[in-house]
Formats: C-alpha cells, sequence, structure tokens
C-alpha cells in the first residue's frame, strides 16, 4: 500500500472506526502491536525512576556531584569531561542507524544483509555493555561510589547512577540476546518455512531503538544536567 | 491479515542518522563549553526532544503509522508530566524542610581522582 493511502483512509484517519472495531483495533500485525504496547509500560519504569532522581536531587542538602568531572577521563593529559559517555552515545546511535537498515533489509527479504546488520547492531550493543562495565568500575573501584554514599557529594548521587543505568545496561543486554536469536533464524531460513515473514526484524528493532531513546533522556537528564 | 509494510527508501535512514549524530555532538559541547543555567537547560532539553523525536517517529516508523495506533502509544505518557509536577513540589518541599532542621550542609566535597 503507498504511504498517501496509508495515513489517509476513506473516512479521515479511521481513528473512530479503528477503536470501534468488533474485532481488533490496531490494524497492524499483533506483535508489533504488543511490543508497543510493552514499550510504553517500560516509558514508565524508566520514567518513574528519572523522576525518582529528580527528586532525590532536588531534595538533599548536600551538593550534587559534578557528573562532568565525575564521568571525565583522561588519557594522559588533562582529564577530558565526559568522553567515554560520549563514545557510548555515539556507538549507541550507530547501532540504531544499523537496526534500522537491517528492518529495511528484511522487508526487501535479503537475509544474508539482514543477519549482518543485526550481528553489528548485536556487536555495537555489546560493546556499549562493556564499556558501561568499565565505567562501573572505575566509579566503584577509583572514585569510591556507593549506592549509599560518596566522596564526591550527596549519598543519593550512587543510589540513582547503579539504578537507572543498571536497568538500561539491562535492557541493552538483553536486547543483545534477542537480537542474536533473531538474526540466526533469520540466517536459518526458520521464517521462509513460515511464509517468508519478516516483521520480526521490525519488532525486533522496536526495542532496540527504545533502548536507544532511553539513552537519549539518561544522557540529558544524568550525565549533562 | 491485509498487511502495508513499512518499507522506506534507504535515504531517510541515513540523513536521520547523520542529524542523530550532529545533535548529539551539539549536546555534547553544551557541556564542554560549559554554559550553565537557563540557556544550559534549555538547550539540553531542545536537543534531547529533538533525538527523541526523530528516532520515535523515522526509526520506529510512528509517522507511517495507523492514527489509532499513535494516539494509544503517544498519549499516556503524557500522565507523566503530573507525576513530575507532584514530584518537584514534595522534592522542594523535603529540601526547604531538611535546611529549616538540619540546617546547611557542611559537606567538603572531594574532587574526584583519574
Amino acid at each position: 500500500m503507498s504511504e498517501a493511502a496509508l495515513s489517509t483512509t476513506a473516512e479521515g484517519s479511521g481513528v473512530v472506526q479503528d477503536f470501534s472495531a468488533d474485532k481488533q483495533a490496531f490494524h497492524v500485525p499483533w506483535g508489533k502491536a504488543m511490543m508497543w504496547i510493552f514499550l510504553l509500560s517500560d516509558t514508565f519504569i524508566f520514567s518513574c525512576f528519572l523522576v525518582g532522581y529528580m527528586t532525590v536531587r532536588m531534595s538533599t542538602a548536600d551538593p550534587w556531584p559534578i557528573p562532568s568531572e565525575v564521568f571525565a577521563l583522561s588519557f594522559g593529559g588533562d582529564p577530558i569531561p565526559l568522553v567515554l559517555i560520549a563514545i557510548m552515545t555515539f556507538i549507541l546511535i550507530t547501532s540504531s542507524g544499523t537496526m534500522a537498515m537491517a528492518v529495511n533489509m528484511g522487508y526487501r527479504k535479503d537475509r544474508k544483509r539482514t543477519f549482518w546488520l543485526m550481528l553489528a547492531t548485536a556487536a555495537l550493543g555489546a560493546s556499549f555493555v562493556g564499556m558501561q562495565a568499565f565505567e562501573w568500575t572505575k566509579l566503584i573501584v577509583d572514585e569510591g561510589v556507593r549506592p549509599w554514599g560518596n566522596p564526591m557529594g550527596a549519598a543519593q548521587f550512587g543510589s540513582s547512577f547503579f539504578m537507572i543505568t543498571g536497568f538500561h545496561g539491562l535492557h541493552v543486554s538483553a536486547g543483545v540476546i534477542y537480537l542474536l536469536v533473531i538474526a540466526f533464524r533469520v540466517k536459518n531460513g526458520f521464517y521462509e518455512k513460515r511464509g517468508g515473514n519478516y516483521e520480526i526484524v521490525e519488532i525486533v528493532g522496536l526495542y532496540w531503538h527504545f533502548v536507544d531513546l532511553v539513552w537519549v533522556f539518561i544522557f540529558a537528564f544524568f550525565y549533562l544536567w | 491479515m491485509a498487511q502495508e509494510q513499512q518499507q522506506h527508501p534507504l535515504a531517510i535512514y541515513f540523513w536521520i542518522w547523520g542529524l542523530l549524530f550532529v545533535v548529539s555532538t551539539l549536546s555534547y559541547m553544551v557541556d564542554y563549553i560549559g554554559f550553565q543555567g537557563y540557556l544550559r537547560w534549555t538547550l539540553i532539553l531542545v536537543f534531547m526532544f529533538i533525538k527523541a523525536g526523530f528516532i520515535i517517529a523515522i526509526f520506529m516508523h510512528m509517522t507511517w503509522e495507523r492514527r489509532a495506533l499513535q494516539l494509544a502509544i503517544l498519549v499516556p505518557p503524557v500522565a507523566i508530566l503530573v507525576l513530575i509536577g507532584l514530584m518537584s513540589l514534595e522534592g522542594d518541599y523535603t529540601f526547604l524542610t531538611r535546611i529549616e532542621f538540619f540546617g546547611e550542609s557542611s559537606f567538603v566535597p572531594e574532587s574526584p581522582h583519574h
């Protein structure tokens, strides 16, 4: 169906018809609708974490550690502020790009390219988790940050940090596993036996872009604010 | 089910990809240059919403979805604004109470080691 036909159905945008339909409200594959609803619920979870972080940061009387300095890294010379976080951001954006390509190739039924692009996405995701592990190690071992306190300022810094980035890292790790499972199924022709339908690649893609989306908010509120 | 597929030209993904790189660099520059106060917060929020908007609209194909799905997914998060409002009142109140009863903080921060 063409784009024009998609956006304007016979009677306006069709919201009323869709919501009042007898059997099915969302005229998309059920897997996609369910992934969207899951992501909506995940949005609320991450929002609760970020709002909780806002509340403790506003209510503490102690100075908040300056993220720009805490997350600086030095390569011999002066410390560069937030450099690792910047690299992690670019890696995640790149992985979102390769994922978008994979979805596109999936709909073209180009199995080989879909597989390799998904593998690249998973590899970038895994390297993101690796860097996060490095960041956590540095913070715990070198800077003495604990969930109950740290030498650089308000005690709540550690608990918010570990909670928010930990939950995000968990999502990335789960996404890497999810991507690998689906990528190998694409490669092995699993979906060919089921009518050659590659919508699943788009559904994995939704999850992966969501992980990137959450990082946009964490980057803004935790690292830059 | 007769299904319209999300098949779009590759060029649009490359454009958005590049745009995300540029906007991320800009938001990093906000910190690197060291803007403070309202200018900093405004810039951070603007760049954040630009990035989030393009990821949802293009990468997650929301622009091309049916209006019913768009509304069902994008409207509920608006409720979070209420939570933000309530919790910022609460945060302010707790802060003022702490200052009132425990006085100003005597915490002496150390600078991080690199």
